[in-house]
């Protein structure tokens, strides 16, 4: 076999790091090169370009290696793939990180790796990319590594140190489901590492007795993510899922991933193409879960079948269901009411409460606040508008629902 | 009539010291004709013009008015200074306008100010270096061409600076350049586009930005929604973009045409029934820990990160049971470590009682809990639940062999008697286990937790001590003391 360049390791692996949902690098330690060095994180993430797949390209997505000695059916890389394989050194990573960030395409690295050798072997190089670019090259971005669960802990305990965001995906919504796709992968091993995340946390936000602050430990978080759409399970699996995640482990996010075919799949999968609006839907459910107050029982509660309906969003849809909650006066209801109606946002809400201070307010000052009126129009009363029968009248669904479309005879 | 002509570079400043001087003087917005160098608005052929007076005195405004005004300035609206002004003149009597976010004035202000921090995001996100330097300098220089669609540059050469501080940089944009030599940026009118070397990273990133993309979920809008056509031709990698979009239905069919056929989901759930089935604790101490750890008896697993086994000496004369693994012990995997447990110690402590000596369990291994937002509420285990993992805890107690066993809460007491009703009256007393066992019942220590009345709490506590006690004098080898802990 001839050596490969760095381009053809690069497509490769890049490639093979394409169903990774995350890419976020929001968070963080801030920091800057004012003092030296390379970089800087701002907290707030930056989005350098944006792929034809809608999602944005912000870290250098890759993986250390596609070898994996893994048979998990979801995953291109598991061992009785038959894709080509490749393997960055680590001076590679670190040269492609430095020189992507330098040309101002990144806002750092994002690297994962199929396991090879052992897992801790694995998690050792992964490492090892990760001191050399913050020791050796003074680099102040973001990094985030995806942690082998199965790794020694002294190597998530130093994993944890140098990179901002660690990640462990919990991959598929059940155990059960793990248990059919990904054998070798144990449900348990993969809480017992986030649980030891967590705690790691915690204990480096405590000060010691003389006062010192430890080392921060990740401090943009841990993360997962889940694939949908590979397994049965239900949009109500999914979501009771996070939020026992999000309780249990105090991940910063849960990504969801639409399963998309891939190519040599296995004969386990269903290569139907992926279902984008069921993971935009849950990101929706997902977001009402963390900023708006709701219950995860109350967003299921009203999916007959435990999904999530595609054709409104989860908030409009809880919104129908409880219609005798509506018209909300927006100069009298309380913030938690405000932000159960749909078209209102954290935003709009809080500037409703700040300007209603100081005067009444009428419909045109809510549109200028950012709401959407087309939306919320029939569930609140302000100045100079009031809904009337619109609450209660029976098409109002279909206002919101897309056109039904024909089907094709073909 | 007033003519004030702000300079586009340092217009924040020259904006607010002309701004400061009009309103010290008392001159009405309509008395004021603002320019923008460069951007000549036509001269009013009637006004004839007075001198900018200088502002004598300080003007008081909200803070929010300043981080409004040294944005907005940046705005390519000609009319953006003489909005400016004319907010700062209502401002005068009514600073609490600047929180009224459905003025009109202000929505206008507001979204200017939008814009221009989108503009200036977009250039953080869009400027795209290329390397001009020799390969043999000290330092490494870099240089690019942006179009913004404000004049953002001014404001986001600070971000540039602190980012790429180990390196020689500029950004040339139409209107201003903004230079960084030897640690400082000094900011010069604007260019033409430069002719750039080629750069070989830019191959690499090309290679990046072709592999990153998934064919199988083409959407096209979502992209061009965040990364404007009007930036594209500046941003090497937009090239590649129609290619990508042309070839990504072909792509994904025959991604999915390589593929083989699958199997029905409900084979899936036929084997999850299964491991419901899978349990089986033989009894020899050999495996019991692996063998807890492995249970999936209850659903309880499932929300469980972990089972909690029971910790402390192989034959324990004295053996302590609670209730289950709270958050704490959850993530540890080990007994007794959170606020319940570290009281359980301290008491024990002050009951002479060596808690070294005694084998430390819970009734119920998995932390049973409801998620709330970011907390998880524990929850009592129902009977099935209790009865399901007393198979552990009956293996723990063949393996220990105690001779007492310590009850502490109504779920143990369920657990080892059979009834875990009237806790307080039964607390203090020694009953027959279900295997035969001399079980002294008490209180949990959570409980005393949880007791808000402070004398409340000082009377159970002192209970709780005192069976504590009543343990250690039962058990003569639990006894803290040096001859105690000669095992």
């Amino acid at each position: 076999m001839t050596r490969q360049t760095l381009d053809q390791k690069l497509a490769i692996l890049s490639d093979a790091a394409k169903y990774d949902a995350s890419c976020a690098s929001s968070g963080g330690t801030k920091r800057n090169a004012r003092g030296g060095g390379l970089g800087s994180n701002t907290g707030s993430g930056i989005c350098h370009s944006y792929a034809p797949d809608g999602r944005c390209i912000s870290l250098l997505k890759i993986l250390m290696t596609n070898f994996c000695i893994y048979d998990c059916s979801y995953c291109i890389n598991r061992v009785s793939s038959n894709v080509p394989r490749a393997r960055f050194s680590v001076d590679e990573v670190v040269k492609l990180t430095i020189e992507f960030y330098r040309r101002n395409y990144i806002e750092g690295l994002f690297l994962s790796s199929g396991v090879i050798r052992s897992p801790d072997a694995t998690m050792s190089d992964m490492v090892q990319i990760a001191r050399k670019l913050r020791q050796e090259e003074n680099f102040k971005g973001y990094i985030h590594l995806k942690t082998i669960p199965d790794a020694a802990p002294e190597l998530i305990a130093e994993a944890g140190l140098l990179s901002d965001r660690l990640s462990i995906n919990v991959e598929l919504p059940t155990d059960a489901a793990l248990g059919t796709y990904a054998p070798e992968k144990n449900p348990g091993q993969i809480r017992r590492a986030m649980a030891d995340v967590r705690q790691r946390r915690e204990a480096s936000k405590d000060r010691s007795h003389t006062g010192k602050r430890p080392p921060k430990f990740a401090p943009a978080g841990q993360s997962t993510q889940v694939i949908i759409g590979a397994d049965a399970s239900t949009d109500a699996t999914v979501l009771g899922q996070s939020t026992r995640l999000y309780s249990s482990y105090g991940l910063r996010r849960v990504y969801y991933s639409a399963f998309s075919p891939i190519p040599d799949a296995s004969a386990k999968l269903p290569l139907i193409s992926p279902p984008l609006q069921r993971e935009h839907r849950l990101y929706q459910a997902d977001w009402l879960l963390r900023f708006y107050g709701f219950d995860v029982d109350e967003i299921t509660s009203v999916t007959p079948d435990g999904n999530l309906a595609l054709d409104i969003d989860p908030k409009l849809a809880w919104a129908l269901q409880h219609r005798g909650l509506f018209p909300l006066d927006v100069n009298r209801a309380s913030r938690d009411l405000l932000l159960r109606v749909p078209g209102f946002g954290v935003r709009t809400v809080s500037r409703i409460l700040t300007t209603r201070r100081h005067r009444h307010l009428r419909y045109e000052d809510i549109t200028r606040m950012g709401a959407s009126m087309k939306k919320a129009g029939a569930f609140v009363i302000a100045g100079g508008w009031t809904p009337g029968s619109l609450t209660d009248s029976a098409h109002l669904r279909a206002r919101f629902a897309p056109p039904p479309e024909q089907m094709s005879l073909f | 009539m007033h003519r004030v002509t702000v300079p586009l570079i340092g217009a924040a400043d020259a904006w607010r010291v002309a701004a400061r001087g009009l309103l010290a003087a008392g001159v009405a917005p309509g008395d004021v004709l603002w320019n923008a160098e460069g951007q000549g608005g036509a001269p009013d052929l009637f006004a004839a013009d007075a001198a900018v007076p200088v502002g004598t005195g300080a003007v008081i405004v909200p803070r929010s008015f300043i981080g409004l005004a040294s944005t907005v300035v940046f705005h390519t609206d000609p009319q953006r200074f003489a909005r400016l002004y004319a907010l700062l003149w209502r401002l005068r009597g009514a600073p609490h306008l600047m929180s009224d976010r459905a003025d009109p004035d202000l929505a206008k202000l507001r979204q200017m100010e939008k814009a221009v921090h989108r503009c200036r995001h977009k250039m953080r996100a869009f400027v795209r270096f290329r390397e001009i330097g020799a390969p043999d300098a000290p330092r490494r220089s870099f240089a690019a061409w942006f179009e913004p669609t404000h004049y953002t540059l001014e404001m986001n050469s600070g971000f540039f600076r602190d980012r790429f501080a180990d390196m020689d940089w500029r950004i040339v944009t139409p209107d201003v350049t903004a230079i960084y030599e030897q640690g400082k940026v000094r900011l010069e009118p604007g260019q033409a586009a430069p002719q750039l070397p080629e750069d070989a990273s830019e191959e690499l990133w090309l290679t990046y930005f072709r592999n990153i993309f998934n064919p199988a979920r083409l959407k096209v809008n979502a992209m061009r929604s965040e990364m404007p056509r009007k930036y594209w031709k500046n941003l090497p990698e937009a090239a590649a973009i129609p290619g990508l979009i042309a070839d990504a239905p072909a792509r994904a069919r025959a991604m999915a045409a390589a593929a083989p056929t699958l199997p029905p989901l409900r084979a899936a759930a036929a084997q999850a029934g299964l491991a419901l089935h899978v349990s089986a604790w033989t009894d020899t101490g050999e495996g019991l820990e692996a063998a807890i750890r492995a249970c999936t008896r209850c659903p309880l697993h499932c929300n469980a990160t972990q089972a909690v086994c029971g910790e402390g000496p192989e034959r324990a004369a004295l053996m302590v049971v609670g209730e289950q693994p709270g958050d704490h012990e959850d993530l540890a995997g080990r007994p007794f470590v959170g606020p319940a447990g570290q009281l359980f110690d301290k008491v024990a402590a002050e009951a002479g009682l060596n808690r070294e000596a005694a084998y430390v369990t819970n009734a119920v291994k998995h932390f049973k809990h409801i998620p709330r937002g970011r907390r998880r509420i524990h929850q009592r285990p129902d009977a099935g639940e209790v009865d399901h993992c007393k198979w552990w805890l009956e293996a723990e107690i063949t393996l220990a062999k105690p001779t007492l066993i310590v009850a502490m809460g109504a779920t143990a007491a369920l657990a080892l008697t059979g009834s875990g009703a009237r806790i307080t009256a039964r607390r203090g007393t020694v009953e027959k286990g279900a295997l035969g066992h001399e079980v002294l019942i008490t209180v949990h220590p959570s409980y005393l937790l949880r007791l808000p009345d402070p004398q409340a709490r000082e009377r159970a506590t002192t209970d709780f001590r005192a069976d504590l006690s009543l343990a250690a004098r039962l058990v003569p080898s639990a006894l803290a003391g040096p001859s105690a802990t000669l095992r």
